[in-house]
């Protein structure tokens, strides 16, 4: 195996495994140690800077990042990284002047179609350099689908506008209720440049028998969400099934069981398990006293004289053919009807384009979705962009985020006449954190807390007011305990092998045996000889020749705890523990088009 | 040293014993010793024979005396009973606690000072007398706890840190145990676990004199060119006479040896050992020929390693004494005293 080649950027970043996985990838080990200091406002503005909602997402993000924390390989649970997120915006002091002053216009107009995140995240990157942005919402808000389909009681209004009004306080202006319903007619207007963030507003339909007799007791989700959001809607029948097992239809059932529905039944035709819902989503459902039925199908709506009466459900079970593939086959039961007074429609989302023309130079596909470069965000026409929703279907607010970045990126480099297609690498800062012999700058005292509960509003209170927060969020306490469990696997072990005597006291000292000297081989017949099992391919080997013996160090990255003691023990110092900090580049960074290698 | 404690999560894969437990269990605190010290390493390989051979913490009695060497109980076996005695004093003190309880494994951990200095003596009785040990010498000639002085143990026309050279001539201990009959005996290095922790594991089973000396660099007072205990100087004149596999239980041989190359020695409780032979000619079953083959190489400045001497047939200090096979802490009122018919014998006999 090839000594590993530390200096290139995206080899620290993947052992930092909850950045990597990060869509914006945020800094996450940086912003918790800030938290533990008590340094809120500063984790805040990392956050900020990273992906622009950090009290929005600290309480609906979906999280990619925890599954990927390495905690969660060392022990049970992974770190609380989406609620920490929400103790930095919490406990926060002003941070208005800490954000980017309005600059002079560079004469150059940006239009932004939908006011989400997506475009939010654009204009928030773009306005400081002096564009002049221009946002387009058919409500009369910011904040779109944060605002319209997300309820109350899981993220409260004041937290959207305090995070809305950052970004549209750069100078950028918002048109609310003007919705486009022509592009042609846009682009008419001689914008130098159009982002479409116009996220996938559509409620996918289930159209068997009895939907249109029905039709008045008979709801699509997220219309129905955004009704109840902006008051429109204000109850629900008694009994209510909830079709659908996706995240939508988690605040689906919840925001029912607040408007009057007694009995709230989620029905979903896959497993438990295999639904689309975020496994905290289910059990906050779970705990409102709503059940969870599983491997039902729908197949028709009953009802007498024009009124919704029940559901048929065709009873189903799982099979898996040879590659694997699971197929939902009838189980052979009776057909089993359930009464309802509603039904709420949560099976999917869709894009929907009625108002881009298509002779104005857009090129669709064959599902009538946009082509969308998967790097620039560009469409076929040069000066229209695509992000979020709008770009590749449904996803989530951190990917709307993260295209935002990147579309801006293009934007710029674009209206700065540059070609769009190269893509400048992130700058990386590598530092030792050594403070004296057995002193660090972090740390290192692996905390062997379990993970921390967020304290949550009583049920009962809870379920009569739907504006009611339900999350109550980390006091100061819990959440230093909670920041005490990350790894900090943003400092790496950095080793020397000049400065090695071979001693063995890495080896010995390692809590997690995951250093190993040894005779080099194929990466393949290595993992066989190292001193713990390595069964995790997607987790680097580092390996470092020119050792004196002629042997290799391997170290498998995999449970690391980055506690450091291989450093402490060394008595040569071949060990380091640095800091890797890792910028992705976003519109305006200092050097754009130059590209730069790490360490 | 280092203040944080060493964390308690391990590695989820890490493979357990016969009794369930890892190699983690059979750790101590953390060391105190100066980092990179060659007797980390040694405590390592304890761990790790410890681990192999499945024995129960319970039932080992670590025993030491003064010096750096001596502090490192402390690093291993954490749930096993333990005594830190006197300088020089430790074969003393565990000849007696295997004279009061033969059922314990007897680990003695001492350093060069408290062996070949201050405790020379004792050293050498309790090797005459056959103690059923595993005595390990820690040995990295110098006084490193006092700054770097030569210990007895440090070679003749070896440097110090400083650049003196060292008049003396040095002991070497291996000699001295096979003079004096241990039944088994090696010599390895703090730098090859791979040879070391089986030569632990192989003494444990050994039922006497067992006595293992390890050449363990001092990293902060002689690991520097003239020194001969450094791990340079060690690793380029090693000279290992062979390597050696413990096989416990009824396991059958896995390994395919090939023909003659291996001496296969049956100890006392069953273990196996099979020694992979180096040197063709070398024979670990004979005790004047190993003398001989260590001092002609010692003049040559090689350090010979491996399986020296064993005689997987030898009797221990108890066989010797006759003693009753009960710990004393077992022995019940009525054998402790047997009565007055047994008094009336007794004095009978000596009329």
């Amino acid at each position: 195996m090839k000594p590993t080649d530390i200096s290139a950027p995206d080899y620290f970043h993947k052992v930092v495994d909850c950045q990597w996985a990060c869509p914006a990838h945020t800094p996450v080990p940086e912003y918790i140690r800030l938290i533990a200091e008590g340094r809120y406002s500063d984790a805040y503005m990392i956050n900020w800077k990273s992906n622009v909602f950090p009290g929005i997402l600290g309480r609906t993000c979906d999280r990619p990042c925890e599954p990927a924390c390495r905690r969660g390989r060392v022990e049970e649970t992974p770190v609380a990284i989406c609620r920490l997120k929400r103790v930095a915006a919490d406990f926060k002091d002003d941070v208005k002047h800490r954000m980017p002053k309005v600059s002079a216009k560079n004469g150059k107009r940006v239009a932004l179609i939908g006011g989400g995140p997506a475009s939010l995240a654009v204009a928030r990157d773009l306005a400081p350099l002096g564009y002049h942005c221009t946002v387009f919402d058919a409500d009369p808000k910011a904040g779109g689908m944060m605002r319209s389909q997300i309820p109350k009681f899981r993220l409260p209004d004041s937290v959207i506008d305090e995070e809305t009004d950052y970004i549209l306080n750069l100078g950028i202006e918002f048109k609310g209720g003007h919705r486009i319903d022509s592009l042609k007619q846009l682009m008419a207007e001689n914008y130098d440049a159009i982002f479409v963030g116009s996220g996938a507003p559509r409620g996918r339909e289930l159209d068997i028998p009895g939907r249109k007799e029905a039709a008045a007791n008979i709801h699509i989700g997220i219309e129905w969400l955004a009704s109840v959001s902006f008051g429109h809607v204000e109850k629900i029948g008694r009994r209510v099934i909830v079709l659908g097992g996706g995240n939508t239809a988690m605040d689906c059932c919840r925001t029912a069981r607040r408007l009057g529905g007694e009995d709230v039944k989620v029905i979903v035709r896959s497993g438990f398990e295999e639904m689309k819902a975020s496994p905290w989503e289910k059990e906050d459902a779970i705990h409102e006293d709503i059940p969870i039925l599983n491997f039902m199908v729908p197949v028709g709506f009953k009802h007498v004289a024009g009124k919704l009466i029940g559901v048929t459900f065709q009873k189903v079970k799982a099979e898996y053919d040879a590659k694997g593939r699971r197929n939902l086959v009838p189980a052979g039961e009776p057909d089993q009807t359930i009464p309802c007074d509603d039904v709420l429609v949560a099976v999917g989302q869709e894009n929907a384009f009625p108002w881009i023309e298509r002779d104005c130079g857009i090129e669709f596909d064959k599902w009538n979705m946009p082509q969308v470069d998967a790097k620039t965000f560009a469409s076929t026409n040069p000066k229209v962009f695509f992000g979020g929703d709008a770009a590749f279907g449904p996803k989530n607010i951190i990917w709307a985020v993260a295209h935002g970045h990147d579309a801006a990126l293009s934007i710029h480099k674009m209206l700065s006449g540059e070609d769009i297609t190269e893509r400048p690498l992130p700058e990386v800062h590598v530092s030792s954190q050594k403070m004296g012999i057995h002193e660090w700058s972090y740390d290192n005292d692996i905390s062997g807390d379990k993970r921390y509960k967020v304290p949550h509003r009583d049920k009962v209170i809870a379920l009569k007011d739907i504006r009611a927060e339900v999350e109550l969020g980390y006091d100061v306490k819990l959440a230093l305990g909670e920041a005490q469990r990350c790894l900090n696997c943003d400092v790496q072990t950095i080793f020397s092998a000049p400065a090695c005597i071979e001693c063995d006291a890495c080896v010995d000292i390692c809590p997690m045996d995951c250093i190993t000297f040894t005779e080099n081989g194929e990466e393949e017949d290595l993992r066989t000889r190292l001193k713990a099992p390595s069964p995790r391919h997607d987790q680097a080997l580092y390996l470092a020749d020119g050792l004196k013996t002629g042997r290799v160090m391997v170290k498998d990255e995999d449970v690391c705890l980055h506690c450091g003691l291989c450093a402490e023990r060394c008595p040569t110092g071949a060990w380091d523990m640095q800091k890797y900090l890792i910028d992705m580049t976003h519109a305006g960074s200092t050097c754009q088009s130059k590209a730069r290698s790490a360490a | 040293m280092t203040y944080i404690a060493k964390p308690k999560f391990h590695h989820p894969g890490l493979p357990k014993n016969d009794l369930g437990y890892t190699h983690r269990d059979y750790e101590g605190k953390i060391s105190t010793l100066c980092a990179g010290c060659g007797h980390d390493s040694i405590t390592a390989s304890i761990i790790e024979a410890c681990f192999e051979l499945s024995i129960e913490p319970h039932r080992v009695a670590k025993i030491s005396g003064i010096g750096c060497s001596s502090k490192t109980p402390d690093y291993f076996l954490g749930n096993s009973h333990g005594f830190n005695s006197v300088h020089g004093r430790m074969p003393s003190v565990l000849t007696g606690a295997n004279l009061a309880n033969r059922d314990l494994i007897y680990l003695g951990v001492s350093g060069d000072g408290d062996s070949a200095s201050i405790g020379f003596g004792q050293f050498a009785h309790s090797i005459r007398r056959g103690v059923n040990m595993t005595y390990i010498v820690e040995n990295n000639g110098v006084y490193g706890l006092t700054k770097g002085q030569f210990s007895a143990t440090a070679d003749r026309g070896s440097k110090s840190k400083k650049g003196v050279m060292n008049t003396d001539n040095a002991i070497d201990l291996v000699a001295i145990a096979l003079q004096l009959g241990a039944s088994f005996v090696a010599r390895s290095f703090s730098g090859d676990k791979t040879q070391l922790v089986p030569l632990i594991a192989a003494a444990i089973r050994h039922k006497g004199a067992s006595f293992i000396d390890v050449i363990s660099p001092c990293i902060a007072f002689n690991n520097h060119a003239g020194s001969t205990k450094s791990f340079d100087y060690v690793r380029e004149h090693n000279d290992a006479v062979n390597r050696l596999d413990v096989i416990t239980g009824r396991d059958p041989i896995t390994v395919d040896y090939a023909p003659g190359s291996v001496q296969m020695v049956e100890q006392h409780d069953g273990t196996r050992l099979a020694l992979r032979k180096i040197d063709a000619d070398y024979d670990a079953n004979d005790r004047l020929a190993a003398m001989t083959f260590l001092q002609k190489h010692a003049a040559k400045g090689q350090v010979v390693t491996g399986l020296l001497y064993v005689d997987p047939d030898a009797e221990d200090m108890h066989t010797h004494l006759d003693t009753v096979e009960t710990p004393l802490n077992k022995l019940e009122a009525k054998e402790l005293c047997p009565g007055s018919s047994a008094l009336d014998k007794i004095n009978a006999s000596l009329r």
